[in-house]
């Protein structure tokens, strides 16, 4: 099939961007999205440009490094996959796809597609983490008792891979579910409790220094994050933040 | 301080000034209601509303400075919110993801600021004057006159039906999000937000409703 891509490219970070057309042709329906961005790029080197930066590792869904804005959407229109997840054959001949960086305050631009998500490492470094001896000595952490619902939805929390198309789906650029998995992650285990008042107060308040907006509950981030994160770890969030408040 | 200078602490203010509103909503839709079915009982809670102290000196100031902290807060939180993206999309799908009334809230809250601002002139500057500037002396029996006839032109009636869709869209999502604000999100959830969108179509509709049948029924003498 025969597309027509507009990109977003910027030289680096002081540099201002603009879109740029590209046609690309041959394009076949079982190709992934990033195996089309790697053929316009072939292209380009072979024409001696500039080939398209854009973030990729894992390529199967679980680094969370791809991060394209498709169409408007983050990862594109496919529910619970990642951009390096999602194929050709969700397009058609002849459509025009609009291909845009992440764009949040917290995340600026480094070059063309890629972003800057530290902010994402530093609010996970705020506090999330725990403190305590879990070597197996005393206690083998398996053998501590934990109620199933506890442990699936700590498990759940965890599944988060630090993409940010949450925020790059938020009218508002917020950060709450990422902030909010990462603190249900250990908020829900007895090994998290020790800290729960402290890294709650700590993550929030890195979240907001990076400059991520506030939210409104508007559900974007939940429809769009790959890995189904819920609402209610939000919800989490703010009773727990509320409850350390009040204590002081 | 580390209360009002949190994302979550602002939202916490939002949505107890929120629910606080949706509270006084309820109490002033059902006074009106009376208007229609019973014109003597509207006259008495009027009265009452209008020179019980506590209600006037007490009530009435808490309720003004909720709607001031709401609608401020609201300001500084879409003021927040457009800086943390300060390069926009070329393209941006939002309604493949979230409903209208969700991404519009400071659109809603517009016309319904608006809204009351007018509503305060017809009522409650009027109100001031008629008790305090005119020192008119108390008179029980006015109020269902007085309120029948605001509704007599047209372009009020309609701008008071018209803002009163707005106040449903900015409940429709507003009612409930204010709960997750507070960090209630459990088994009821579900059921709740049921219950929320039919508050945020009937409540308006019933004000809607009062304005026109007021507009309508004219007293004739
Ligand atoms: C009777 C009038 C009103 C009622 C009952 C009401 C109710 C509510 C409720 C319950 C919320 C949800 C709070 C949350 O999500 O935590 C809300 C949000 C909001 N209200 Fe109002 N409101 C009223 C008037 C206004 C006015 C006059 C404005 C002026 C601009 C306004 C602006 C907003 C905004 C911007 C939000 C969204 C804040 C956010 O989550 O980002 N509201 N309102
Ligand atoms: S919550 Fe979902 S969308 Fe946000 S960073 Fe984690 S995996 Fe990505
Ligand atoms: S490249 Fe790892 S998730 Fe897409």
């Amino acid at each position: 099939m025969k597309l027509y891509l507009k990109i977003w490219r910027q030289k680096d970070a002081k540099s201002k961007g603009a879109m740029v057309d590209y046609t690309l042709d041959g394009v076949e329906e079982d190709m992934s999205f990033l195996e089309m961005l790697d053929i316009l790029n072939e292209d380009l080197i072979a024409k001696g440009e500039e080939p398209v930066e854009f973030d990729h590792d894992c390529r199967e869904g679980i680094c969370g490094t791809c991060s394209l804005m498709i169409n408007g959407r983050p990862h594109g229109p496919d529910s619970l996959i990642t951009a390096c997840q999602l194929h050709m054959r969700s397009f058609n001949d002849g459509d025009e796809i609009v291909i845009e960086p992440w764009r949040a305050k917290a995340f600026p631009v480094i070059k063309d597609l890629i972003t800057d998500r530290s902010a994402f490492d530093r609010i996970q470094q705020a506090g999330g983490y725990i403190s305590v001896n879990t070597s197996g000595r005393p206690v083998d952490a398996n053998a501590i008792p934990i109620e199933k619902e506890h442990a699936d939805d700590s498990f759940n929390a965890a599944t988060c891979i630090g993409c940010g198309a949450c925020v790059a789906a938020c009218k508002n650029a917020s950060a709450m579910l990422f902030t909010s998995a990462k603190v249900s992650q250990f908020a829900l285990l007895p090994q998290g409790q020790v800290e729960a008042a402290e890294r709650v107060q700590n993550m929030v308040r890195q979240m907001d220094l990076e400059g991520f907006g506030n939210c409104t509950n508007t559900g974007a981030c939940e429809v769009e994050c790959p890995k189904g994160i819920s609402l209610e770890n939000i919800a989490r969030m703010n009773r727990e933040y509320l409850s350390a408040t009040l204590k002081g | 301080m580390s209360l009002i200078k949190s994302s979550l602490a602002r939202k916490y203010v939002m949505a107890l000034s929120g629910l606080f509103l949706v509270i006084f909503l309820i109490l002033h839709v059902t006074i009106n209601l009376a208007s229609v079915f019973s014109p003597e009982f509207f006259n008495e809670a009027s009265h009452f509303m209008g020179y019980n102290p506590l209600v006037q000196f007490l009530m009435q100031p808490i309720l003004i400075a909720g709607v001031i902290v709401h609608f401020v807060m609201g300001f500084v939180l879409e003021i927040q919110n457009r800086k943390a993206r300060d390069v926009g999309y070329v393209k941006y799908n939002g309604a493949a993801n979230a409903p209208w009334a969700s991404r519009n809230m400071i659109y809603s809250g517009l016309v319904v600021l608006a809204f009351l601002a007018l509503h305060f002139y017809d009522f409650w500057v009027h109100e001031m004057t008629y008790k305090y500037i005119e020192a008119n002396p108390q008179d029980p029996t006015r109020y269902y006159a007085e309120t029948v006839e605001k509704f007599a032109p047209v372009w009020r009636t309609v701008l008071y039906a018209v803002s009163f869709v707005l106040l449903g869209l900015h409940l429709w999502h507003g009612f409930a999000s204010s709960f997750q604000s507070m960090g209630v999100n459990n088994k009821y959830t579900a059921g709740f937000k049921k219950f929320a969108k039919i508050f945020a179509v009937v409540v308006p509709l019933a004000f809607a409703f009062i304005a026109v049948y007021h507009h309508l029924n004219p007293i004739t003498h």
